[in-house]
């Protein structure tokens, strides 16, 4: 006779199936890096899914680094002014731009735009058995919809917020144009002075977390979704909301970490 | 019927005291089949008897709790992944839902399979295997559209040129005829026999559809409650005083 199953958890099932959750995605992320290696690479559907990645957001992560950029002008402006220290402007706004913003807003975007469109269709890939369609035609799943989605938000994501920075620094160069007349390359030279070298690095990092994080949260989320197109759409929420809980937590570690390199 | 020969000293697929739960659920409860090389069988039962649980085991997406499954010599649910992939290749799987890539056209489904398995093949080996395979299933003018275009019976034949472009040598088809009006299941029902004919394939057949049995499968198998009931051919199982296959008969008959 067959093993009886039987009720029996060891907290209780919402603490269970919660410590259950977080070993599935460690064993998730754990497969990734293990697949990552392996061949075959599919560079052509990397290259596909970095394409999507950055003409998805491209326009809304243009325009609103170049309002952040203008906005926060305007909003450290007063203070300043009070100091008689305007001529600062471009520094302050290049070390909170390059160092926080541009990084953050870029990633936060692509939470809501790419996290959420990979969330959705490898849910409804899930839950419509595309994806088991794949594993009986002997593709590995994982290795073609995971793997190559996952990179191509790595490598993407960092180059998003580069642009990120710079768009949001020509807004607040316009900004600061219009008030005292600088020129776009005193400006510029002006928002790197107090940016080292650790820093651009830092910034680097993050990015990469960030795409890293935003690829395999969505992918996590769209290869585990359950119960037909209800599924799709919590699969979809969800991947945007754990990316951007984890974003949070993962800038205040990076910062951190930042600081006690920094004064080592 | 068709008339296929049947080489009945050959199982392709051997299944011995198989059983299958989700949790409390116990859904199959001692399974044996044996499928012949060459040979259809069908296999009948209500729906949540663990029809499909059966074919996702023998093609391994679910794990048996006990017993033994063999296909093609070899048991699925002790094979590596790559070992696992190689069994695949020789097994043509056909989804109730057709399971098509939505984000790829009908040519783009059909050549998935074979560049992804198949390195170095030229385009125009490419473009001939899909031709060929879309011509099996009459749908030659479907080359270039979307899955989201295509009707129900349609999209059925373009899941099974799909595992046919691998020249399969069993066929699953998991409720081949479900949601279809009779005239569409017809024509699907001679697009199997087709197959069988043309491919030379074994097939196991996961249908409630009587009618898609009859005429399709030389044995077919009762699943009633975890366990087969009667396997034989379609008149044998259904001359009986049995309740539930009478059931099953004179509603599929109108009798």
């Amino acid at each position: 006779m067959v093993k009886n199953y039987t009720k029996e958890f060891l907290f209780s099932k919402g603490l269970d199936d919660y410590f259950t959750g977080i070993n599935d995605a460690f064993r998730f992320t754990a497969r990734f890096f293990k697949e990552v290696v392996k061949r075959p690479i599919h560079l052509r559907e990397v290259i596909n899914q970095s394409f999507e990645v950055g003409l998805k957001s491209l326009a809304l992560i243009s325009l609103t680094g170049f309002i952040v950029g203008i906005v926060f002008t305007k909003q450290s402006r007063p203070s300043l002014e009070e100091f008689g220290a305007t001529s600062w402007l471009p520094s302050l706004i290049g070390i909170a731009i390059i160092k926080a913003l541009g990084p953050l807003v870029t990633a936060l975007i692509c939470a809501g735009k790419v996290g959420s469109s990979i969330g959705a269709e490898l849910g409804s890939m899930k839950v419509t058995e595309q994806i088991d369609a794949m594993e009986v035609s002997a593709i590995n799943p994982f290795k073609y919809l995971v793997v190559t989605r996952v990179l191509a938000t790595t490598i993407t994501i960092p180059v998003l917020a580069l642009y990120c920075s710079f768009v949001a620094l020509y807004g607040s160069y316009l900004n600061v144009h219009a008030e005292e007349t600088s020129s776009l390359i005193s400006f510029y030279q002006n928002a790197f002075k107090t940016i080292n070298f650790l820093d651009i690095i830092t910034s680097v990092v993050k990015t990469v977390v960030y795409g890293f994080t935003i690829g395999i949260v969505g992918c996590y989320k769209g290869f585990n979704a359950t119960q037909g197109t209800r599924g799709v759409g919590n699969a979809a929420n969800q991947a945007v909301v754990l990316a951007m809980f984890l974003i949070f937590i993962e800038e205040v570690i990076i910062v951190q970490m930042t600081n006690w390199i920094r004064y080592f | 019927m068709t008339q296929h020969t049947v080489n009945r000293n050959e199982s392709v697929i051997s299944i011995s005291g198989l059983y299958k739960s989700f949790g409390d659920l116990e859904v199959l409860k001692g399974i044996d089949l044996n499928l012949f090389k060459g040979e259809n069988v069908a296999v009948l039962g209500k729906s949540g008897t663990g029809k499909s649980v059966l074919i996702k085991i023998i093609i391994g997406l679910l794990k048996p709790d006990k017993g033994e499954v063999l296909v093609l010599g070899s048991n699925v649910a002790e094979l590596r992944s790559k070992e696992l992939d190689q069994i695949r290749l020789r097994i043509g799987f056909s989804f109730q839902s057709s399971a098509l890539y939505d984000s790829m056209n009908v040519y783009q489904n059909l050549a998935f399979p074979l560049t992804m398995n198949v390195k170095n093949l030229s385009k125009g080996k490419v473009d001939d295997a899909v031709m060929e395979v879309l011509d099996a299933v009459g749908l030659r003018d479907k080359l270039k559209q979307m899955p989201s275009d295509l009707s129900g019976g349609q999209r059925k034949r373009i899941g099974i040129a799909r595992t046919l472009i691998l020249k399969p040598e069993i066929m699953l088809y998991d409720e081949p005829t479900s949601g279809l009006d009779p005239l569409t299941s017809t024509e699907i029902i001679e697009l199997i026999n087709e197959v069988q004919q043309k491919y030379n394939t074994s097939s196991l057949i996961i249908t409630h559809d009587l009618t898609c049995a009859k005429n399709t499968a030389n044995r077919i198998a009762m699943l009633f409650e975890g366990k087969f009931l009667k396997i034989g051919k379609f008149d044998e199982v259904f001359d009986t005083d049995d309740d539930q296959l009478r059931g099953f008969y004179n509603y599929n008959f109108i009798q």
